[in-house]
């Protein structure tokens, strides 16, 4: 296809070509909200004010994942690599290792690279054990070194908390307990 | 919190006026000084440019960006303070000076180091001296200051006495100021062609192709207040226009207002005729320029805005006049001239301001012009309005002139 000339429409009548009248059309808006801002105590201003003010997220804003505790204080987890299998950014390494139970296993090391993590919370919808949950709120924070920002399962812990969910998705729903 | 924004420029003006009044009413005759010397018309400068230009001009930077933010539904720079005292931030034109004296000053390797140097002074040092002509009050009658002097006595007073709020009583007062103004655009040319780059000399030159434009307009279009009220001299053309609204240039030109606060603001060069600078994208004429260098050239442009104001105040907007408001006060016999003295101080700067904040008001309302716009709008528009707003006005002064033929 040859090049064209895309010939655009130009408004061809005085008030356009007066300026004047746009302009003062314009005043009007930049005025307006100047004196809402100055007089009416800001009331069109968007600005967050941040050290002190801090947004308030979405409730269901999901943050860092955790690792949930059983009651005994051991972690959820029976290393059954549903989340790394379902992660589409393969961040999560699981290396199991048996436990006295035969029926279980557990997770020897659990590491999560938040620098590749996407936030889809595929994990915790793959978890069929209210392991994982991606519920702290948290910002990843600043790491200077990219290995800092891959949180193991001590980190995970940490963030833990005890989950009574019963196997296969009886009891409670998990939302109603959080935060 | 916003009618601050209008008490403390008040508070301000009006200490300023009293120290004004006391400082040429009262302190430099008691001392034995005389008010038509030259170290008297010193002082004035000193007062008007070191007690409300200079100050000004640093305010304005930052309430540039403070109501640009405000118009934009943003806050602005609020945080600067002095230990616990943040005042809204207007610390921050002192923190920004502070800044631009520490930064380094950077000189391109093969810029012509002296005219390098000479540009940012060649901008900023015409806009100091016009406002030798601008009078910023009425005048003080010194000796007299708890008189009540009527209009008669007091312009005897002015025209031995000397003490007219005004550096320099020239009758010839605006050409001086458009022979001063003029060579400000040599600060930005040099400044353009100095600096051995392609794309400031390329800036300098839409600088001085602009504002060669825009003066014959500016010229034009005040041609019609000089024809309304018979004079050159500014203090003049404030004095006639005393006893009404009615009588403001505004009212008696309203195209030639127009005509020259347009004109006026694109000798300023900001936006919308920020051509020469285009500091978002198209770089000007000061690229090179780094510190306290390009500090001047942002004063500059500043006090430039002031200085505008000061002018169309000054023909347009009755300068120091309050209507009505008359030597002894509204009735006869009423205020004691120091006081009258003071109020006349404060309209002037009362007008100066607002007129400064309606130009930050037009800068971030308007989107900027294309070379071509520009120039079609300075010689198709802007020249064909004023010169026949010149016509009109010569016929409406001969028509009520019954002396002119």
């Amino acid at each position: 296809m040859a090049i064209g000339v895309k010939v655009v429409a130009r408004p061809r009548d005085l008030g356009q070509q007066a300026y004047v009248p746009a302009l003062v059309k314009g005043l009007g808006v930049t005025m307006r909200h100047f004196f809402d801002n100055l007089f009416g105590g800001g009331k069109h201003i968007v600005t967050i004010q941040y050290p002190e003010e801090r947004a308030v997220y979405p409730k269901r804003y999901r943050g860092l994942h955790r690792l949930m505790v059983r009651e005994d204080g051991s972690v959820r987890c029976v290393a059954c690599m549903c989340c790394p299998t379902v992660c589409p950014a393969h961040c999560i390494t699981i290396l199991a290792e048996q436990t006295g139970n035969p029926n279980e296993k557990r997770p020897r090391v659990f590491e999560i690279d938040e620098l590749r993590c996407v936030v889809c919370g595929l994990c915790v919808e793959a978890c069929p054990c209210d392991a994982i949950r991606m519920d702290t709120g948290i910002w990843s924070s600043p790491v200077a070194l990219r290995g800092d920002a891959v949180q193991g399962k001590a980190d995970l812990m940490k963030r833990g908390a005890l989950s009574t969910a019963v196997q296969g998705g009886a009891g409670g729903d998990w939302r109603d307990k959080q935060r | 919190m916003g009618w601050l924004a209008i008490l403390i420029p008040l508070v301000v003006f009006v200490v300023l006026g009293f120290v004004a009044t006391l400082l040429f009413g009262w302190l430099i005759p008691a001392l034995g000084g005389d008010l038509h010397s030259w170290y008297a018309a010193l002082l004035k400068a000193a007062f008007i440019l070191l007690g409300f230009v200079m100050p000004l001009a640093g305010v304005l930077t930052w309430m540039e960006r403070r109501q640009s933010a405000m118009m934009q539904d943003r806050l602005g720079p609020n945080r600067a303070n002095v230990g616990p005292v943040r005042a809204f931030g207007l610390m921050h034109f002192v923190a920004d000076a502070l800044k631009m004296l520490f930064k380094e000053d950077f000189v391109p390797a093969n810029a012509n180091k002296l005219l390098f140097a000479l540009g940012p002074v060649m901008a900023i040092a015409p806009v100091l001296i016009t406002f030798a002509v601008v009078p910023w009050g009425s005048g003080v009658c010194a000796g007299h200051l708890t008189d009540r002097l009527t209009d008669g006595q007091l312009a005897q007073c002015l025209d031995t006495g000397g003490g007219r709020f005004q550096v320099v009583h020239l009758e010839i007062g605006l050409l001086f100021y458009f022979a001063i103004a003029s060579l400000a655009v040599y600060g930005a040319t040099l400044a353009g062609w100095a600096s051995y780059n392609k794309w400031s000399l390329l800036g300098g030159l839409r600088a001085s192709s602009q504002m060669m434009s825009y003066e014959v307009t500016m010229g034009l279009a005040i041609l019609g207040a000089f024809l309304v009220y018979g004079s050159l001299e500014p203090a003049t053309i404030v004095q006639a226009q005393g006893d009404s609204i009615l009588h403001w240039g505004v009212v008696t030109q309203p195209l030639g207002f127009v005509l020259f606060f347009t004109a006026a603001i694109a000798e300023t060069k900001r936006t919308p005729f920020d051509i020469p600078e285009g500091e978002s994208e198209v770089i000007g004429y000061f690229v090179e320029y780094s510190g306290m260098r390009f500090g001047m050239f942002y004063l500059a442009e500043f006090m430039e805005v002031i200085f505008t104001s000061a002018i169309v105040a000054t023909v347009f907007f009755g300068g120091w006049q309050i209507p009505g408001l008359h030597a002894d006060g509204f009735v006869a016999g009423q205020m004691p001239h120091w006081l009258v003295c003071t109020l006349q101080f404060v309209a002037w700067a009362v007008k100066v301001f607002v007129l400064c904040w309606f130009q930050l008001m037009i800068r971030w309302t308007m989107p900027r012009f294309r070379p071509d716009q520009l120039m079609r709008l300075g010689w198709k528009q802007l020249l064909p309005a004023s010169l026949a707003n010149i016509l009109i006005t010569a016929g409406v002064v001969l028509a009520l002139m019954p002396g002119a033929k």
